[in-house]
This record gives structure tokens, sequence and C-alpha cells, in this order.
């Protein structure tokens, strides 16, 4: 259990650190989607079924579609990472 | 509270959390990776009240029908910080599609992400709009970068720029 | 410098938090409310699930409170982006359709998709759900053919009426509590609306109905945010601005 909580843990901090560095912004939304997973693994975990449910409806699927749709209007839904930046 | 046991790493996540948004938020100059950041620090922020409301042993707070009442009561986890969260993540889609409303705009408007770019453009529509010559500032020494963001004004967005001088002539008229 | 600052004061704040939270004792009982409403809601409210009877029943001017702040982060995404109507899309860009698979594979997956967003807005006083994530999943199921075809388009008359209507029903039950001498939306047992046994479908009086409106109104107002961005084109703004400049 322990080991399960500080992978998850783990995982999810260094997803967020890459939001910040990665350059190319579809993987920077991407990262910020298993961001939001971990986080309702957590939620799940913390005994709070409600919340899970929400952080995975929300934050997993509708915010990255809102984030994936807003990239592609900015025209900078690019696949190779070449200065996006 | 207990630092050796779950809670402990799960209270270093979301301190975690909060922080890297935090510095996100003060060291991007992309106005899109602010909202990520933004995004980064409500779910650190998020986490910490639901961890307020956690101890060891705890259930889930809903009822079972083989539940007694009040012997299940006493070993639910605390439900009002989850419905808090709840409400606050769904508030946080909304805060984070006008932000990204926003961003459209000024994509449109200035052709540009970049937080010292837009800042600049916005102080020279600002000072043409309200007839003040802009003063020689010393982050800019160059007066090569404000031609350039003056042409650039010029051509794109005269009629704007014209239709919001006359709404504030109009007002200065009405207010004299 | 500027980063330097920044570092310094995320560093900072986050020794703070760890400090204080080292200190305070979290997961104690510091908050009666939470347990007197554990006691409490299984006879008031009649739902199991107690978050749902906090949203509602306890917190329900809140939740309304919340309505209209996405209500109206709606209404600024709509101001801020504007309208653009459907039938001026030049027929050269439609394209970018994907494959045979993809739109079959989500034509079959959308009454899935409702079924469940149903399901889970009705047992929200059951099990783990309610009118915020089921909404979502509707939401999510409305928008699905927009994303795949770039010709569909979500009809924001319709979207706007199930809006309205969603709202207005969660107001008017509200009201109707009032008429029974309960406080404003405060979900009450009458008539068809018994209160049953615990853990039945039938259990908790009106909060099904009121859990019903606010997964509507949700889903709508998401639904509707989704395709208003969906719909903008940077590159049609620009065009209009330099078509400004000829004139």
């Amino acid at each position: 259990m322990i080991w399960f909580v500080s992978l998850l843990v783990f995982v999810m901090l260094a997803s967020a650190i890459a939001v910040l560095l990665l350059p190319n912004m579809l993987a920077a939304v991407v990262a910020s989607s298993v961001v939001s997973l971990a986080l309702a693994v957590l939620f799940a975990l913390l005994k709070a079924p409600d919340v899970a449910m929400t952080e995975a409806a929300i934050g997993a699927g509708l915010s990255s579609l809102l984030l994936a749709l807003a990239l592609r209007r900015l025209g900078l839904w690019r696949l190779d990472d070449d200065d996006v930046n | 509270m207990n630092m050796t046991g779950v809670e402990g790493i799960v209270l270093l996540g979301a301190i975690g959390l909060i922080m890297i948004g935090l510095a996100g938020l003060f060291m991007s100059n992309n106005v899109f990776r602010m909202v990520l950041a933004l995004v980064i620090l409500e779910s650190g922020a998020n986490l910490f009240l639901i961890l307020a409301g956690f101890h060891g042993l705890g259930i889930a707070p809903i009822f079972l029908s083989n539940h007694a009442i009040s012997d299940a009561g006493h070993m639910m986890n605390d439900p009002i910080p989850q419905a808090l969260v709840l409400t606050a993540i769904v508030i946080g889609v909304g805060v984070q599609a006008l932000a990204l409303a926003l961003i459209l705009k000024i994509k449109a408007h200035y052709n540009t992400l970049d937080m010292s770019e837009i800042r600049q453009q916005m102080e020279y529509d600002l000072a043409k709009n309200n007839d003040v010559t802009l003063p020689a500032s010393a982050q800019s020494p160059d007066s090569l970068v404000r031609s350039k963001v003056i042409c650039q004004a010029e051509q794109t967005q005269p009629d704007h720029i014209q239709a919001k001088a006359d709404v504030q002539q109009i007002g200065g008229s009405v207010n004299g | 410098m500027r980063n330097v600052s920044g570092l310094l004061f995320s560093g900072g704040l986050a020794f703070l938090l760890l400090v204080i939270a080292t200190h305070l004792p979290f997961g104690q009982p510091l908050m009666l409310v939470g347990s007197d409403i554990i006691q409490a809601s299984p006879h008031e409210v009649g739902s199991a699930n107690v978050v749902a009877a906090i949203l509602l029943a306890y917190r329900g001017i809140d939740t309304l409170g919340e309505l209209s702040i996405l209500f109206t982060a709606a209404a600024g995404v709509g101001l801020i982006l504007g309208h653009r109507a459907s039938q001026n899309v030049p027929p050269t860009q439609v394209k970018n359709n994907s494959g045979f698979i993809s739109q079959k594979g989500i034509e079959l997956m959308i009454p899935l998709l409702l079924v469940v967003g149903f399901y889970i807005i009705f047992y929200g006083h059951l099990t783990p759900g309610g009118g915020f994530q089921g909404g979502v999943i509707l939401a999510i199921a409305f928008f699905l053919p927009v994303l795949v075809q770039s010709d569909a388009r979500l009809d924001h008359n319709i979207i706007s009426i199930i809006e309205g209507l969603a709202g207005a029903v969660f107001i008017l039950i509200g009201l109707w509590a009032m008429f029974y001498e309960r406080p404003f939306l405060q979900p009450f047992f009458n008539g068809l609306f018994a209160k049953g046994t615990l853990g039945e479908l039938w259990s908790a009086g009106t909060l099904p109905l009121l859990y019903l409106a606010l997964g509507l109104k949700v889903g709508a107002e998401l639904a509707g945010l989704l395709a208003t961005i969906a719909d903008f084109s940077i590159t049609e703004t620009q065009g209009s601005l330099s078509e400004d400049d000829t004139q």
C-alpha cells in the first residue's frame, strides 16, 4: 500500500514537472492529463470516491479535451518538438 | 499528523504540486503554459483539502444497507471537504475555459503568446488610445523593438484603435 | 531575478505549509459539523451518499451559486469568442474527417455513454457519482461527433434551451419545497416522493430530481463551452481584421 502510494506520488510529481519543462505543448497537455489521472487514483485511495470520479471525468477527460481543442485552434498542434515555445 | 504513513507521503505530494504550480506561474513566459501551471496548482490545493478530511482507518462516506448508522458514522471520513472539492473541480474547469478563450483572443489580436511581447503591445495600445507619448523605459532601450511593435500594430488594427479613440472622445464629451 | 524570487517564494510557501501541516492534528474530528451531518443525514435526507446530501440538502444554495459561476464562465466565453453562424462555414473548410472506423465506433459509443451518464446521475444518492460526473459524461457524449467530423456542429439553440429549462426546474423544485414549509432548495418527501428505506432508488425524496436538473445543466453548459471553443477560428478573425484595413 505505502509503496504503491509512493510510486503514484512520484509519477504525479514527475509529470507535473514535465508539464513545465516539455517544449512541445501537446506533450505538456498529455502530461497534465497524467497528473489528473494519478490524482484521481489518490482520491480513491483516500476514500473519497465522489471526488475521484469527478477528477477522472473532468480533470483527465474534459479538461484535456478543452486544452487540446484550444491547442489546435492556436496552431500549436505539432507532434515533433522543434522550437514550438 | 502521522508523517510516516500514507498521509505523510500524500502531504508531500500535495505540497509538491502547489510548489510546482506556483513556480510555473512565476517562471514561464508563455501564456498557455501559465494556464497549465494554474491547473496543477489547483489540483494540489484540492488534494490538500481532501487530505484534511482523511483519517487513517476511515471508510468512504456512503451508507450501505447493512450498516448500523451510528457505528458506521464514526468510521467515516469527513464528507464536507469532499463536497467542497467536488464543486471546486467543476468551477476550476469553467475558469480554465475562460482563460483559454482569453488566450485565443490574444493570439488573434497580437499574434503571439509571449508574455513580455503582449505586455509591450498592450502598453503601446493604451498609450496611443490616451494620446500619451510613451516614456523611454529602462528595460527596453532599443527603439528597434518599439518601432517594430508600432508598425505591426498600425498594420493590423488601425480601425480597432480608431473606434476605441472615438468611443473615448464621446465618453469624454459626455463626462465634460 | 524574477525566476529566483519566484522560486524563493514557492519554496518558502512549501516550507510554511509543511510546518503547519505537521503541527496541526489532521484527521482528528476538528470540524464537528461533519460528524453531526453524518449522524443526521440518513433520517433527515434519506440519501445513502452523505456527499450528495451535503451538496443538495445542507449546502444547496452553495450549489446554486456554483451553477451561476459556471453560467457566468460560459457566458463570458461566448461573449469573448462570439458565435459563428454555422452556414457561414465555406465548404473548403470541411475536411480532416477522421477515418471510417473512428466515426462508426463513436456512433456506437454515444448510446452507451448516454446510458452511463444517466445511470450515474440517477444513482447519485446511492453510489459515488451524481449530477456533476454524469453531466460531464453527457457533455462528452454530445460533443464526440464534433470531434470526429469537422462538418458536424452542435446546435447552440438546443443547448441553451436545455440549459435554461434545467436551471428553471432546479429553482422551481427549490421553491416547491417552500410550499411545503421546508427551507429553499431542501429536498422534501411527499406523495410520489415518499421516504423509502435507506439504500433503495426511491428513498431520498426530490433529491434525484434536483440531481437530474443539475446534471443536465452542467452537461449543457460544458458542451456549449466546448462547442464555442471548437467553432472559433483565429485565421478568420485575422482575415476579417485585414479586410477592414482595405476599406
